[in-house]
């Protein structure tokens, strides 16, 4: 029975971190994809704060991670308006077809 | 007086030029004509002043240039030799003045035509008044830039703008020297003022050329040139381009493009004597320079006998006439070459009458055959117009030297002074002198009989419509036929009789003239020649031209060489224009195009185009190029500030 310690921890929150950032650039078909994305980085995050402050018998931690969720969540509610109203303007939220930054 | 005389050309140019459309073209017509003539009434009191109070002055404008001991006056210098000029210059030019307003009746830009015309006299008096060789350089061109605008009046022929343009290129050749020349006396003199570098001439007789002041004279090839001969020689260069001597006169047939006007003021009477101007004006230096007054009778003798055999088998009415000043001009220049200054000026002063006459009678033809210039167009109408018949017929037995018409006297005169000189370059000069006369008289006589005897060749227009020219054209002419006639007799004592006092100090002679009458026979010999060649001249133009016919197609090789003016124009074509061209086609095409900016503003730029557009294809506009790229960027500064 192996022991669970902060590596383990530290190593899936890497690989959340890791999916969070690939399926960001990755990803060709939605941008609510990358939203998603966006939420498994800050979870990965959260993991990461979590696990050092039991490691560290330090709560500072843990009390951020309350605040990361709680703008986490803020951020979901702005971000999926802001694709509701491209959504209207565009009538598409293809990523492949937003590129009206194109030089 | 002297101020009015120069400077209401001028006034008279200004106010036609700038404001002509105000004024409109009536006005300006007759403002510069009355301005000239004022100018031209002035001068004749000047030069009766001249004559009989021994008047001589220098007015000062003002100070030109003033720079360590250089000092140049812009001045008016009357001596003789200036009132003689002035009289030419402003006399001819009111009278042609006149002539234009009828002449360009149907041109739209009269003003403007009136405005050049003043401010060519006006540049030829500054140039004749000047008493420093800058200022006659000045004068010299701006004679020189209105003959290139007034050739190329009618700016939308090519064939005139092509004129104008060789006219001023073949000058800038001629002026190239002259500037050199100039240059070597300020070298030499340390002043360009006339009367110093006269003064200091003696001193230089035998002062060779050297690059340095003090170093040892110059060589090539173990001979040493003087410096007065070398000045002399580059003064000639310039007085042979205005001049249009031989090797520089390709320009003067083809500057007939202008208005005939243009072609009897500037083409023959005033501007091309320039040069026998600047060749007497520096007779004080001339003087000493055998070699330099051996070169100058060489050279007008082969430009009076080669225009002459060129005149002979041209067709363009005006191109005879223009070959016949080339001729008359070579003479002035084996005068001056000879020492006879004052036969050379009395040439320049008869010929600007017989000749403008001639230019303008020319005029009248072409005006009365509505623009026909080919005199084998031309024939039968000496009835139908028989004022310009009259004054052609003055001008030509004036100009063939015709016994007691002003061509005689001074023609005559310059033969017997070649004469009388006995050298050997004199005895030359009178036999070539003898020889063109002779010339003259038939292409002068084939002239006339080719345009008013004959039968009626024109296609074009009927017999009917041809009419006599406008009174305002006629009159001046008739002003100038009287002038052919009588500047012989009345001025002949005065200008080049044997104790004549008239020239003062304006012109130098080392050795006296010889005051000895020459031999009879050859008294007789020119004025016999040119009376008999008239009824054999009608004989073989008008009676029989069979015999002609014969002859040419005979010697259809000697004709070709003629029609083609020896050709001059196709040598130099050969020598100078194409190879120029080739040179300016490579540094154009292969220099400019294919090298300097094809790797200069073409090539940065196209670079600056190729690396933007590769640039581009980096924005490519998705969200995800951007974020993988600040991951990318995140994680390198990272490395670098973790690792170092």
């Amino acid at each position: 029975m192996i022991e669970i310690g902060i590596g383990h921890y530290l190593t899936l929150s890497a690989i959340i971190f890791t999916i969070g950032i690939v399926g960001i650039f990755l990803n060709r078909k939605n941008v609510i994809i990358i939203l998603m994305s966006i939420e498994l980085i800050l979870l990965s995050v959260n993991i990461n704060l979590v696990s050092f402050s039991i490691y560290l018998q330090n709560l500072v931690g843990q009390v951020f991670t309350m605040f990361i969720l709680t703008v986490a969540a803020a951020e979901a509610a702005v971000g999926l308006a802001i694709i509701v109203i491209y959504y209207k303007n565009r009538g598409s939220i293809n990523v492949e077809q937003i590129d009206s930054l194109k030089g | 007086m002297e101020y009015a005389i120069v400077l209401l050309p001028l006034l008279g140019s200004i106010i036609s030029g700038f404001f002509g459309k105000k004024l409109g073209d009536k006005l300006c017509q007759l403002l510069t004509s009355l301005f000239v003539s004022i100018s031209a009434i002035l001068s004749l009191f000047i030069f009766y002043k001249v004559f009989v109070h021994d008047y001589s002055s220098n007015k000062l404008i003002f100070s030109w240039i003033s720079s360590g001991n250089f000092h140049i006056n812009w001045s008016i210098n009357i001596d003789p030799l200036v009132a003689v000029m002035l009289v030419v210059v402003s006399l001819i030019s009111s009278i042609i003045h006149f002539y234009s307003i009828g002449y360009m009746n149907h041109d739209p830009h009269k003003p403007r035509f009136m405005s050049y015309l003043s401010l060519f006299t006006f540049a030829m008096l500054t140039l004749v008044t000047a008493d420093n060789f800058l200022q006659l350089y000045f004068g010299w061109e701006g004679v020189g830039l209105c003959s290139y605008l007034l050739i190329g009046f009618w700016y939308k022929r090519p064939a005139a703008n092509a004129a104008a343009i060789k006219a001023f290129l073949v000058n800038r050749v001629g002026d190239f020297g002259f500037a050199i020349g100039i240059f070597l006396i300020f070298y030499l003199f340390g002043t360009v003022n006339y009367d110093e570098v006269f003064l200091k001439v003696p001193e230089f007789i035998n002062k060779e050329i050297s690059l340095l002041n003090n170093s040892p004279p110059f060589s090539f090839l173990g001979t040493s040139i003087k410096s007065i001969d070398l000045i002399c020689l580059l003064l000639f260069v310039g007085a042979m381009g205005k001049s249009a001597q031989i090797l520089l006169h390709t320009w003067l047939p083809d500057a007939m493009e202008g208005p005939t006007p243009v072609s009897a003021l500037i083409h023959a009477a005033t501007m091309v004597t320039a040069g026998v101007f600047l060749v007497v004006r520096c007779s004080p230096i001339f003087e000493y320079s055998q070699i330099a007054l051996n070169v100058v009778a060489i050279v007008g003798m082969m430009t009076a006998f080669f225009a002459a055999t060129v005149a002979m088998v041209q067709n363009d009415i005006k191109k005879i006439v223009a070959y016949s000043t080339c001729s008359q001009l070579g003479y002035m220049f084996f005068a001056a070459g000879i020492g006879a200054y004052h036969v050379a000026i009395f040439h320049l002063f008869t010929h600007a009458f017989f000749k403008a006459l001639l230019f303008l009678g020319s005029g009248c033809v072409i005006h009365s055959f509505k623009d026909e210039q080919d005199i084998r167009s031309m024939g039968g109408v000496w009835r139908k117009i028989p004022y310009t018949y009259a004054l052609m017929l003055i001008g030509t037995l004036a100009l063939t030297g015709f016994p007691f018409l002003s061509g005689y006297y001074s023609k005559d005169a310059i033969i017997e002074f070649a004469y009388l000189k006995g050298t050997t370059v004199g005895y030359y000069a009178a036999t070539i002198g003898i020889l063109t006369a002779l010339l003259t008289a038939i292409y002068s006589w084939r002239l006339i009989f080719k345009t008013f005897h004959g039968k009626y060749n024109n296609k074009k227009n009927n017999l009917s419509s041809v009419q006599e020219s406008p009174i305002i054209m006629l009159a001046p002419s008739c002003l100038l036929a009287i002038g052919a006639i009588i500047t012989g007799i009345l001025f002949k004592e005065l200008f080049i009789g044997y104790d004549t006092q008239f020239w003062n100090n304006s012109i130098l002679f080392l050795e006296t003239i010889r005051s000895d009458h020459p031999p009879t026979w050859l008294l007789v010999t020119t004025p016999l020649l040119v009376t008999i060649i008239i009824p054999i001249a009608y004989y073989l133009f008008v009676k029989n031209d069979k015999i002609l016919k014969n002859f040419i197609s005979k010697n259809q090789l000697l004709y070709n060489f003629l029609v083609n003016k020896w050709y001059f124009d196709e040598l130099y074509n050969f020598i100078f224009v194409e190879p120029i061209k080739k040179i300016g086609l490579f540094f154009w095409k292969k220099g400019d195009i294919n090298t300097i900016d094809r790797y200069g503003p073409d090539g940065l730029s196209r670079l600056v185009k190729v690396i933007s557009d590769k640039a581009v294809n980096f924005q490519s506009g998705y969200l995800y190029h951007y974020a993988f790229v600040m991951l990318i960027g995140l994680s390198i500064l990272l490395t670098y500030l973790i690792l170092y």
